[in-house]
């Protein structure tokens, strides 16, 4: 198992080269666990089209030390706005491969609303706020993906609601 | 004397991956950026930029904010994760 949740926050965030295992990290959510009613989860992978290009593979850069604060900034804010109790967030770094695995995002809860919630408002944020950029290998060269606003006006919504 | 941190495709235009900048403090995150291109005149094209985030102390930051002795700085596109 790549984490253990934190026995009093029920939060752990991660940020690695390695792969994910999704049978475990499941099984992190609900060992020992009989007071939640739902888990959801959202998993990101390398997809072989972007911005108008071929996508070959996809190299991930990041700020060592400020990812990883961000994403527990992201994940305490949810726990404040919804009562979640588990939340796991990995992303990966450096170089990936078509179909690869980037990013993964689990929270448990009594109701399955709030779990729902949770997780999208912590994709819509750590896609505006965590410090990680992508370099997409294309059949053109390399490529720096470009900030869509549509990411923008997702977190957006979030701050009116 | 700041540190001053890049990533991503500024680092890459700009050549650097980080800068010490010999600076008043304390200063604005605009009085940093400013400085940088005042050292450096050939950065202003990618530096003054209206898209460029600014984090110090690794939390995002608007160009008002503060920096003062010992602070980390660091500047870099909008980011493109998940």
């Amino acid at each position: 198992m790549s984490g253990t949740l934190n026995q009093s926050t029920d939060i752990c965030v991660g940020v690695q080269q390695a792969d994910f295992d999704i049978a475990q990290e499941y099984n992190l959510m609900r060992e020992d666990n009989q007071q939640d009613g739902a888990i959801v989860f959202f998993t990101g992978l390398v997809r072989d089209f972007s911005q108008g290009n071929n996508v070959t593979g996809l190299f991930i850069e990041h700020y060592p030390g400020m990812t990883e604060k961000a994403l527990q900034d992201i994940v305490i804010e949810a726990k404040q706005r919804w009562p979640v109790r588990r939340i796991r967030v990995i992303h990966r770094i450096g170089q990936l491969h078509l179909a690869d695995q980037i990013v993964y995002v689990a929270v448990s809860g009594k109701h399955r609303e709030a779990c729902f919630d949770a997780c999208r408002f912590i994709m819509d944020y750590l896609k505006n706020q965590a410090p990680f950029w992508k370099k997409e290998t294309t059949e053109q060269g390399d490529v720096w993906v470009k900030a869509l606003q549509k990411d923008k006006t997702a977190m957006d919504k979030w701050q009116q609601k | 004397m700041i540190t001053v941190l890049f990533f991503a495709q500024l680092r890459e235009q700009l050549k650097a991956e980080k800068f010490d900048l010999s600076i008043g403090l304390p200063c604005t995150v605009n009085d940093v950026l400013a400085g940088l291109i005042k050292q450096n005149p050939e950065w202003a094209q990618f530096i003054q930029s209206q898209t460029l985030l600014h984090a110090v102390n690794q939390t995002m930051v608007d160009d008002k904010h503060i920096v003062t002795q010992d602070d980390e700085i660091a500047f870099f596109p909008p980011v493109t994760g998940g």
